[in-house]
C-alpha cells in the first residue's frame, strides 16, 4: 500500500524535474517547479517527517514560486535556448 | 554536447543508485544514526524539557546554536538583498 | 516591467473583484494559522519558521492581489524592518540573557534565577521565546524579499 504510493509520488517527481527543465515558457516552469515542490512534501509526509513536510509546503511551494514570478516579471517570458 | 551531459547524468546517478545499496533500511532501529543520541532524546527529552513535540525540543533546546545561525543567515539574507537592491526615490 | 503592466490594465487581468474580495476575508484566517502554528509548536508540528512564513505569505498575499501600495497600509517598511530586527535580538538576547544569569549560552534553565519557575519549565519557556523570535524575524525577511524583488528595489511599483 505505502510503497505504491511512494512509487507513484516518485515516478512523478522524476516527470515533473524533466518537464521544468524541458519546458520554454519560465512562467510554466516555475509552476511546475511549484508542483515538484509539493510532491516532495508529499514525500515526506509519507515517510513520517511531518515537521520538514510542512517546511516544504511552506517554502518550497509557497514563497519560493511567488520569489520566482516576480523574478520573471524582470525579464523575458520565454527562454532561448 | 548535450549527449555528453546525459551520459554525465546517467553515469551519476547509477553511481548514487549503486551507494544506496549499503543503506540500512527505513526505519531500522538497528541503524547507527538510531543507536546513539536518538535513544538519549526519546528516553529523555519529555522529562527534560516537557515539550511533547521532539522535534521542538531538539531543535529549540538541544541544538539551539543551530537555530540561531539559521535565523542568523536568513536575516543576512535579507539584509544582503535590501542593500543591493533598495533604492530612495530622491536618486 | 512598464509594459507587462500596462498589458495587464488593457486586458483587466490586474485587478479582479472575485480575488480582491476572496483575499480580504481569507487573510485574517491566514493571520490565524501562522500565530497557531508558531504558539502551538510545542504539541504539533509547526515552530517558528514555518508559522513566520505564513504571516508573511499573507501580506505577501495582499500586494498580489491588490497592488504594493496597498499592502504598505498594512505593514509599512519601517515597521516591517523594526519587527525583523526585535525578532533577531529576541532570540540573542535570550542566549545572552541566560548566560549573564549564570548558565551557559541559550542554556534556558538558569533564567530559573530571574522568576523562580523551576528549570524543566524554564526550558519549555525558553523554546518558546525562541520561536517567536525566529517567526518575527522569519516574517519581516520573507515579505522584505518579495518587496525588494518584485518592485526592483523601489517599492512604488510593482505585482
Amino acid at each position: 500500500m505505502i510503497s505504491s504510493i511512494d512509487l507513484m509520488l516518485l515516478s512523478l517527481v522524476v516527470i515533473c524535474a524533466i518537464a521544468a527543465i524541458n519546458v520554454k515558457d519560465l512562467l510554466a516552469a516555475t509552476m511546475i517547479f511549484g508542483v515538484y515542490s509539493f510532491l516532495m512534501c508529499l514525500l515526506w509526509a509519507t515517510m513520517g517527517a511531518v515537521d520538514v513536510a510542512f517546511t516544504e509546503a511552506t517554502i518550497g511551494a509557497g514563497i519560493s514560486t511567488i520569489l520566482f514570478i516576480g523574478a520573471i516579471l524582470h525579464t523575458t517570458r520565454r527562454s532561448k535556448d | 554536447m548535450k549527449a555528453l551531459a546525459f551520459a554525465a547524468t546517467l553515469v551519476t546517478g547509477a553511481i548514487l543508485l549503486y551507494g544506496t545499496m549499503d543503506f540500512p533500511a527505513w526505519g531500522d532501529p538497528q541503524s547507527p544514526a538510531a543507536t546513539h543520541l536518538a535513544s538519549y532524546f526519546i528516553e529523555n527529552a519529555v522529562p527534560e524539557t516537557h515539550v511533547p513535540n521532539l522535534v521542538t525540543a531538539v531543535l529549540g533546546d538541544y541544538r539551539g546554536y543551530d537555530t540561531m545561525f539559521e535565523t542568523v543567515v536568513i536575516y543576512c539574507a535579507g539584509l544582503a538583498v535590501i542593500a543591493v537592491l533598495r533604492r530612495s526615490k530622491k536618486s | 516591467m512598464k509594459e507587462v503592466q500596462a498589458r495587464a490594465e488593457a486586458l483587466k487581468v490586474g485587478e479582479s473583484i472575485i480575488i480582491q474580495t476572496a483575499v480580504r476575508i481569507l487573510v485574517p484566517f491566514i493571520q490565524i494559522f501562522g500565530l497557531y502554528v508558531i504558539v502551538h509548536g510545542h504539541y504539533s508540528p509547526g515552530g517558528g519558521f514555518q508559522g513566520g512564513v505564513i504571516l508573511g505569505a499573507s501580506f505577501v498575499l495582499i500586494a498580489l492581489a491588490y497592488d504594493l501600495k496597498y499592502s504598505m497600509n498594512y505593514m509599512s517598511e519601517r515597521v516591517n524592518i523594526i519587527l525583523g530586527n526585535t525578532g533577531a535580538l529576541i532570540f540573542v538576547g535570550t542566549g545572552v540573557l541566560c548566560a549573564l544569569f549564570g548558565g551557559l549560552f541559550l542554556d534556558y534553565a538558569a533564567l530559573d534565577a530571574l522568576i523562580p519557575l523551576g528549570p524543566v519549565e524554564w526550558r519549555s519557556f525558553g523554546i518558546f521565546i525562541v520561536e517567536v523570535g525566529v517567526g518575527l524575524a522569519v516574517m519581516s525577511i520573507m515579505v522584505s524579499l518579495f518587496w525588494d524583488l518584485s518592485s526592483n528595489g523601489g517599492l512604488d511599483e510593482g505585482l
